[in-house]
């Protein structure tokens, strides 16, 4: 028999937590932002068919950041769940907040049981017939479900990305400055290029991660700079490049679907013309 | 332990662990719903045989017709549910669209195919949320016959389900029809056709009504005037009704999705097809 250590529960909860929150943290960031148009989800994703971003009913749509295998499997089981209840109930039957309970207690689940925690974030989104009844829900790796207002920021910035939006969030915007407003606050590492990959671990043989071609893997982090913003950015007066439409994944959830393009589905991607469009916006204003 | 465990899983290869994440990741509802609760899908119900020949008395949808036209297909059915000699409803609707692209008529037993439209229309969804894409027409017809086939022991007891699927091929660039058989066949449909009681009157009318390259309109208008011909000779088959302005279900489908055609056109064209008749003030 294998001697086994005593390890406290305190110290693997900890190591367990670490290793979850560092898998997190070399991802790329997702902005989830009410406005009174309905709901944005903006992510920097260079992939246009591995997405971060989802349908999962209705009104309900998902985000998420981390591991892709991981989050899209949790996704599928979200879709699942959703057809289900709406099959066996009624359309209007289905909630964000019974899907972010289901979520959470799967998250909790894996993160005590199983031998690896889930190394995802993630966040449900419902929109709501009038502005200011949205519901925004934010899952972290261990179960933890918080109810967010206004907005959730997700990923490896989620700090510095929360302290932009956190002072310019302007609930009665609509869709083209409250997108803009996430895309300044996801592009808020490409101002200080030397110190925006400072704090990442080198993450390499991490194949299963769907961002390892670009900021992580074998390309060194500090050569980054110099060649993508000429290529995705467009460099604004203040020296800060923004994010490309190239670069960029962007869903809104509309708040009147039905009334506007005659279907109850509320989830719309926005194609890069679209996007460019919206971006170039704030470049005529 | 630890060991145990692994004797008990070596003997899985790679192969078998394939298979097993790759059968668990369905994309199909209906094969999701069988797994996990199959106590939802229309097929479940079990009829005791020995408890008769004759069917029971359900409510009956009738007739459906379907064309193409330049650019696309209508789909038009009458709003009559019949139960023996009685009429069940006045006001029921079987023609449902599918998805973006699609549209679904039902003929035979109500109860059965709102529940088989219910689960196509989630079908086709689930699979567009997981995959991204939308099914090719022909996966979406194939997989109606599919709901079809899993129907055929209700339907040798008499409670059969018969749909026409019509949709817009966004690769060819074209309407198509597919019609069924209670076995779950699928046959490709070409110019128009018609299925339920009153189907072999309007398939009738379509021939003489139905011209190639018809304007959405005019294919409108001869969907509503092969209904009329249909519940002139078939009891089951309810026509139009200006006391309770009542008028036939009517979808298009075209390469900007299906649209169901409002009461004001079809009042108009229903109408028409009346006035051109007392016109003529023939008998038959």
């Amino acid at each position: 028999m294998t001697q086994q250590f005593y390890v406290s529960p305190e110290q693997m909860m900890k190591d367990r937590a670490d290793f979850a929150r560092k898998g997190i943290a070399r991802g790329r960031s997702v902005v989830v932002i009410s406005c009174r148009e309905g709901i944005a989800l903006v992510a920097e994703n260079p992939s246009p068919s591995l997405r971060k971003t989802g349908e999962i009913y209705d009104r309900i749509a998902f985000a998420a950041v981390g591991k892709y295998n991981e989050f899209e499997s949790l996704r599928q089981a979200g879709v699942r769940y959703a057809d289900v209840r709406g099959y066996s109930y009624d359309r209007e039957d289905v909630t964000a907040r019974g899907l972010a309970s289901v979520y959470a207690q799967s998250l909790g689940a894996v993160f005590t049981a199983e031998s690896k925690p889930f190394e995802v974030e993630l966040a449900v989104a419902e929109v709501a017939g009038e502005a200011g009844k949205d519901h925004l829900y934010r899952l972290t790796f261990d179960g933890s479900i918080a109810d967010e207002n206004g907005f959730i920021a997700m990923g490896g910035q989620a700090e510095r990305v929360r302290d932009v939006l956190d002072g310019r969030w302007d609930p009665s915007v609509g869709f083209p400055e409250a997108i803009r407003l996430a895309v300044a606050a996801l592009s808020v590492d490409r101002s200080q290029p030397a110190e925006g990959t400072s704090g990442h671990p080198p993450a390499s043989g991490r194949n299963g991660r769907m961002d390892n071609n670009h900021r992580e893997g074998s390309q060194s982090a500090s050569t980054e700079p110099a060649d993508q913003p000429p290529r995705n950015g467009q460099p604004t007066t203040a020296g800060v490049h923004l994010l490309g439409a190239g670069l960029l994944e962007i869903a809104v959830l509309d708040r009147e679907p039905l009334s506007e393009r005659g279907t109850r589905r509320a989830f719309r991607r926005l194609d890069d013309a679209e996007v460019e469009q919206i971006l170039a916006g704030e470049a005529g204003s | 332990m630890v060991s145990c465990k692994r004797v008990v899983s070596d003997p899985m290869s790679d192969a078998q662990r394939f298979d097993r994440i790759a059968s668990a990741a369905t994309i199909s509802f209906s094969d999701h719903l069988s797994r996990h609760n199959p106590e939802l899908l229309p097929s479940s119900r079990s009829m005791n045989a020995a408890g008769g020949s004759s069917s029971p008395q359900v409510p009956h949808g009738t007739t459906i017709v379907a064309m193409t036209f330049a650019g696309g297909v209508v789909m038009a059915g009458d709003r009559r549910a019949t139960m023996g000699n009685l009429i069940a409803s006045r006001h029921i609707e079987k023609v449902f669209p599918a998805d973006q692209f699609s549209v679904l008529g039902i003929a035979g037993t109500a109860g059965i195919a709102i529940d088989i439209t219910r689960l196509f229309q989630v079908e086709l969804e689930h699979y567009e949320k997981i995959e991204g894409t939308l099914l090719s027409l022909d996966g979406k017809s194939n997989r109606l016959a599919a709901m079809i086939r899993a129907n055929l022991p209700l339907a040798m007891q008499g409670l059969s389900v018969v749909p026409l699927f019509a949709g817009y091929d966004t690769e060819r660039r074209e309407g198509r029809l597919f019609s069924y058989d209670v076995t779950g066949g699928r046959y490709e449909e070409q110019e128009h056709h018609s299925v339920g009681s009153g189907s072999a009157f309007a398939r009738g009318a379509l021939k003489k009504l139905w011209k190639p390259n018809l304007d959405e309109a005019a294919a409108i208008s001869v969907a509503v005037e092969a209904l009329y011909d249909a519940a002139d000779d078939d009891s089951a088959t309810g026509g139009p009704d200006m006391v309770r302005q009542l008028w036939p279900v009517v979808y298009t489908v075209n390469s900007t999705g299906n649209r169901k055609v409002s009461d004001r056109e079809l009042a108009t064209a229903a109408e028409a097809v009346i006035a051109e008749r007392s016109v003529a003030g023939r008998e038959a």
